[in-house]
């Protein structure tokens, strides 16, 4: 193990305070005895308690759960489809085009494509509310997918797929029995960040939105506005939980296999 | 190692000489382009059953492409292949009569050994109890038993290769194409491997068609060689006649190491060629027969093994002999070759067996030294 220069360790400080400091604060002051945000009044949980007899909270939290399974599995299947066709079918008419299509909304502003989401549901009368948020979510999701699962296929060996074909399997069939159990752990860490997304979008959320269908960010940022309760400390010390999970599950399920991976192929190397 | 160990005795097989027989493999006038680039241009091929056929070539020659072709992956911009009297046009490599045993082994990464090999046999949609009979056998023939149900990545490089090749016959397939298949494997295991497939292809009956640069592997397995360069055949012929009767200086310069001597015909009469040569200083005798007339341009072929080499001047120095300076030895163990600094400019190689045991040669650097050779060592050359 190499140690750690005086710079390196100061650099990293620096770097990990900026990063983490609010939300550590944000987690500590959840805990807060006292009424006032800002003021330190011994430890208590009962603003977590308080959460959960909350029933607006709950049915905000509820619908931003629904949207983001319902966006996130919509917008992987999508999201995969489009990756394939883009690091599989060679140089079709408009492919760059088309590639570049699918990487814009990463780096579109989020006002942006929740004004265009608003307008186009206008223009269509599209009653807003629950589905048109999953729409929308859908939309700005899927170029994450396309990404992550992309960058999976471009290390795939495409032989494996043709050795398939050559012992007699249907090219559909190949790509259920071989192309996706290989880039399963892509698609499941897709699907992860896609859920995430979901997950703390407030700005589309907020323009696509209609009455009876407000997220999780929304009621926050709504209640907030009025005056920061403790209880929105423990809820966003929830989410945080929620989101640590699901990255520290999907990291975990990659490295795992890493790990497994290179220990097999050690003791393959040593056996005789 | 007793005679049993060794397998059956490979007898005289050349279908090739006989014309009535029936090629199982039939490559017609077939070319393929890639945009501009020609990768296989035009050219046409038998086969026959139960032959052990390599496409022999550098990178890039076509061999791959022209055995892709053969397996369905690359469609043929011209020309027509059929199999067993079947035009292969239009059918997907799924429904091939072929199979094909990849260069990077295209295991299933997330199946074990037994369900790769089973792979083939569950999409003909054998019985089960014929499936697992069959997978055992493949697994015994490669003698990976013990490693069933092992992923392939806790299997070494070798027992990768054998996995590949069980699964690429496991449907005996009436061809198989092996691309590249020893590859990978280091040089003791690679020579091992090659007996293992010669026994295998003489068991099986079955016809192989390799693809390969390496001109060993062609020349320990192959019934016959296909030398390609620039998308074309340039020399069908079994082993032997490859390597002592080529027909140009690319096969000549391809298969071994061999010298080419420039000169002018100026005798050419039945079985009797004789080159005037500037670098010898004298005449050259070949036996043998050439197209060239007099006074045209020709090469004396002749292999380092075939050439002697001397310190003192043989009876007649005119004929058939040159005249040089030890450069440099190469001792590889089994023999040595000598590179020689020819008097009239160029180099000459001639390898001479160490049939004794000792550390000192007579011949050392700098030695003035005398090549020669017999007239029917070498070969006189056109192109």
């Amino acid at each position: 193990m190499k140690r750690l220069s005086l710079f390196n360790v100061v650099s990293l400080t620096i770097g990990f305070t900026f990063l983490y400091l609010p939300i550590v604060l944000l987690v500590i002051y959840s805990f807060n005895a006292g009424r006032s945000v800002a003021v330190w009044g011994g430890w208590s949980t009962k603003w977590y308690g308080s959460v959960f007899e909350n029933q607006q909270l709950l049915d905000a939290a509820w619908i931003t759960l629904k949207v983001g399974v319902l966006s996130a599995s919509v917008a992987t299947i999508l999201g995969t489809m489009a990756a394939i066709a883009l690091a599989r079918h060679g140089r079709f008419h408009g492919r760059t085009l088309f590639s570049a299509m699918v990487y814009a909304p990463l780096v579109m502003p989020e006002v942006i494509t929740g004004l265009s989401l608003l307008l186009l549901f206008v223009a269509l009368n599209i009653d807003r509310g629950f589905w048109t948020i999953v729409l929308s979510h859908i939309t700005f999701t899927m170029c994450f997918v396309a990404v992550v699962v992309q960058s999976r296929l471009s290390s795939f060996d495409r032989s494996i797929e043709e050795a398939a074909l050559d012992l007699g399997c249907t090219p559909f069939m190949t790509f259920f029995r071989i192309t996706l159990p290989i880039i399963l752990p892509a698609v499941i860490s897709a699907w992860m960040l896609a859920f995430t997304l979901s997950l703390d979008d407030l700005v589309i959320a907020s323009f696509t939105t209609g009455p009876g269908a407000t997220t999780l960010p929304m009621k926050i940022y709504s209640d907030v506005r009025l005056g920061v309760k403790p209880e929105i400390n423990a809820i966003c010390s929830l989410m945080v939980a929620v989101v640590t999970i699901a990255v520290i599950i999907a990291s975990v399920l990659t490295k795992h296999q890493e790990v497994e991976r290179e220990r097999a192929e050690r003791l393959a190397a040593n056996a005789p | 190692m007793s005679a049993k160990a060794l397998g059956p005795v490979r007898r005289k097989f050349a279908p090739w000489n006989d014309p009535s027989a029936v090629p199982l493999i039939k490559i017609r006038d077939v070319s393929k382009s890639f945009g501009s680039f020609t990768a296989v241009n035009n050219v046409s091929l038998d086969i026959y059953e139960r032959e052990f056929f390599a496409l022999l070539g550098p990178s890039g020659c076509g061999k791959t492409t022209l055995m892709r072709m053969l397996a369905g992956f690359e469609i043929p911009s011209a020309g027509s292949i059929s199999i067993a009297g079947e035009d292969l046009a239009g059918t997907p490599p799924h429904k091939r009569p072929v199979n094909m045993m990849f260069q990077s082994y295209a295991l299933f990464p997330h199946m074990s050994v037994e369900k790769n090999i089973a792979f083939g046999l569950e999409m003909d949609k054998l019985p089960k109890g014929e499936i697992s009979a069959r997978v055992d056998e493949m697994l015994k023939l490669v003698k990976l038993e013990e490693f069933a149900k092992r992923k392939p990545h806790q299997l070494s490089g070798g027992q990768r290769q054998r996995v590949a090749l069980a699964r690429s016959i496991a449907k005996r397939p009436k061809v198989l194409l092996l691309d590249e298949p020893l590859g990978a494997l280091d040089k003791k295991l690679r020579e091992e491997t090659q007996f293992e497939l010669l026994d295998l292809q003489m068991a099986l009956g079955m016809t192989f068609v390799i693809v390969t640069h390496d001109q060993d592997e062609a020349m320990t397995m192959a019934d016959r060689i296909a030398v390609m360069n620039h998308g074309q055949f340039v020399q069908i012929s079994p082993p032997a006649e490859l390597y002592e009767q080529p027909i140009c200086k690319y096969v000549a310069d391809f298969i071994g190491d061999i010298n080419l001597l420039e000169g002018r015909v100026t005798k050419n009469e039945r079985g009797h060629i004789v080159l005037g040569s500037e670098i010898t200083g004298g005449r050259i005798e070949a036996s043998g027969e050439t197209v060239a007339g007099l006074g045209d341009k020709a090469w004396f072929a002749v292999r380092p093994e075939k050439v002697s080499i001397d310190l003192q001047p043989p009876n007649d120095p005119t004929v058939n002999t040159v005249s040089g300076t030890v450069w440099d030895i190469g001792y590889v163990g089994d023999i040595s070759v000598y590179h020689v600094k020819l008097d009239n400019g160029g180099t000459m190689r001639a390898s001479i067996a160490n049939t004794r045991r000792v550390v000192e040669r007579p011949i050392s650097w700098e030695d003035k030294v005398f090549l020669t050779w017999a007239p029917d060592a070498g070969i006189v050359l056109t192109k």
